[in-house]
């Protein structure tokens, strides 16, 4: 599978989704269960993701400067510091210890 | 058109939020080139799928698993897509009109747009507060996502920088808002640990989309939640 297809099918996948709400009958709404399905589908994927993207090499586990990064952003993200300025000081906490080691 | 005070909050709130969450497509841009995006299909990405978490998703996927992972990418990026038709759902008797107007609200139906317009207190005012935020934000992420894009380039050597670092930052930053109560701090433990130990026995993406049935089996057996249902998106404006 190229870069392209993966790049136009899952924005279309997206896009469809965003279609479909528009669609089906406001009654599903009320069930609860939909709902939070997926809410903690979000929660469960961005927490993999996290997960992942931290101590993920390929097939890999490697522990590297990204935890301490990572770290240095859940502590900002607590007190309140916008997002922007939190990935920024992740990218520096990484960068900093790789030059250091 | 007269402008009342409802008129007027609603375009204050949808300014704030345009330009908070514009910011975040700098860092998508950088990323998705880091990933092995050409600056094209960073860009096409935004404009076309147009939903953050998503869009992180696909390219974090495409980042530890090359486009072998094409399969994952594309499931990781609709599931978390999913939401966005829950909040078309709600949209739709707000937005109302013809197909057409529906169409157009469909593709800037997202957490932000939706957040704002549910916030405010009449219906005219739910109508400014989601077409303000759903467009400002589409012209805003798209400029900002080129913009990370071309600096993400001209960087060359990434891990130098940081930026596979900043990766999981950003999936942190979109995680944190969401983490208020104890069912959903509960799956977002038990989805990390499971991809984390899945990592060395599985194709990369796939240790993600397994944590993702963390979240089907307590969402469907309702495990540590309440009896109440909340609304949908009260909480979701990070």
């Amino acid at each position: 599978m190229s870069i392209w297809t993966i790049v136009l099918l899952s924005s279309v996948a997206v896009l469809m989704l965003k279609l479909a709400g528009y669609l089906v009958p406001a009654s599903v709404l009320e069930r609860p269960t939909p709902a939070r399905v997926s809410g903690l589908l979000t929660v469960a994927l961005l927490a993999a993701l996290v997960a992942v993207q931290t101590i993920g090499a390929g097939q890999q586990v490697s522990i590297d400067a990204r935890l301490p990064a990572v770290a240095v952003a859940a502590g900002l993200f607590a007190l309140r510091v916008p997002f922007v300025v939190v990935i920024i000081a992740a990218a520096g906490t990484a960068a900093l210890i790789r030059a250091l080691t | 058109m007269v402008r009342t005070i409802e008129h007027r909050d609603a375009i204050r709130s949808s300014l704030a939020v345009v330009f908070a969450v514009s910011a975040y497509g700098l860092s998508f841009g950088a990323l998705a080139v880091t990933a092995g995006l050409t600056v094209w299909q960073t860009s096409v990405m935004s404009l076309l799928m147009f939903s953050g978490g998503s869009q992180f998703a696909v390219i974090g996927i495409i980042a530890s698993g090359g486009a072998s992972a094409g399969v994952a990418a594309i499931a990781s990026g609709a599931l978390l897509g999913a939401r966005n038709g829950l909040y078309s759902m709600r949209m739709a008797p707000i937005i109302g009109g013809t197909w057409r107007r529906k169409l157009l609200a469909a593709q800037i139906t997202i957490d932000e747009s939706t957040a704002v317009a549910i916030a405010q207190p009449t219906l005219h005012a739910q109508r400014v507060g989601f077409w303000w935020t759903g467009t400002g934000i589409y012209i805003g992420w798209n400029i900002t996502t080129l913009a990370g894009a071309l600096l993400g380039d001209a960087l060359g050597d990434v891990r130098q920088y940081g930026l596979d670092a900043a990766a999981a930052a950003a999936f942190l930053g979109l995680l944190w808002p969401r983490l208020k109560e104890l069912q959903p701090v509960v799956v977002a433990i038990a989805a990390a640990v499971v991809a984390a130990l899945l990592t060395p026995a599985l194709p990369p993406g796939l240790p993600v989309l397994a944590a993702a049935a963390v979240a089907v089996v307590v969402g469907l057996t309702n495990w540590l939640g309440k009896r109440k249902a909340r609304p949908v998106v009260a909480e979701d404006l990070p």
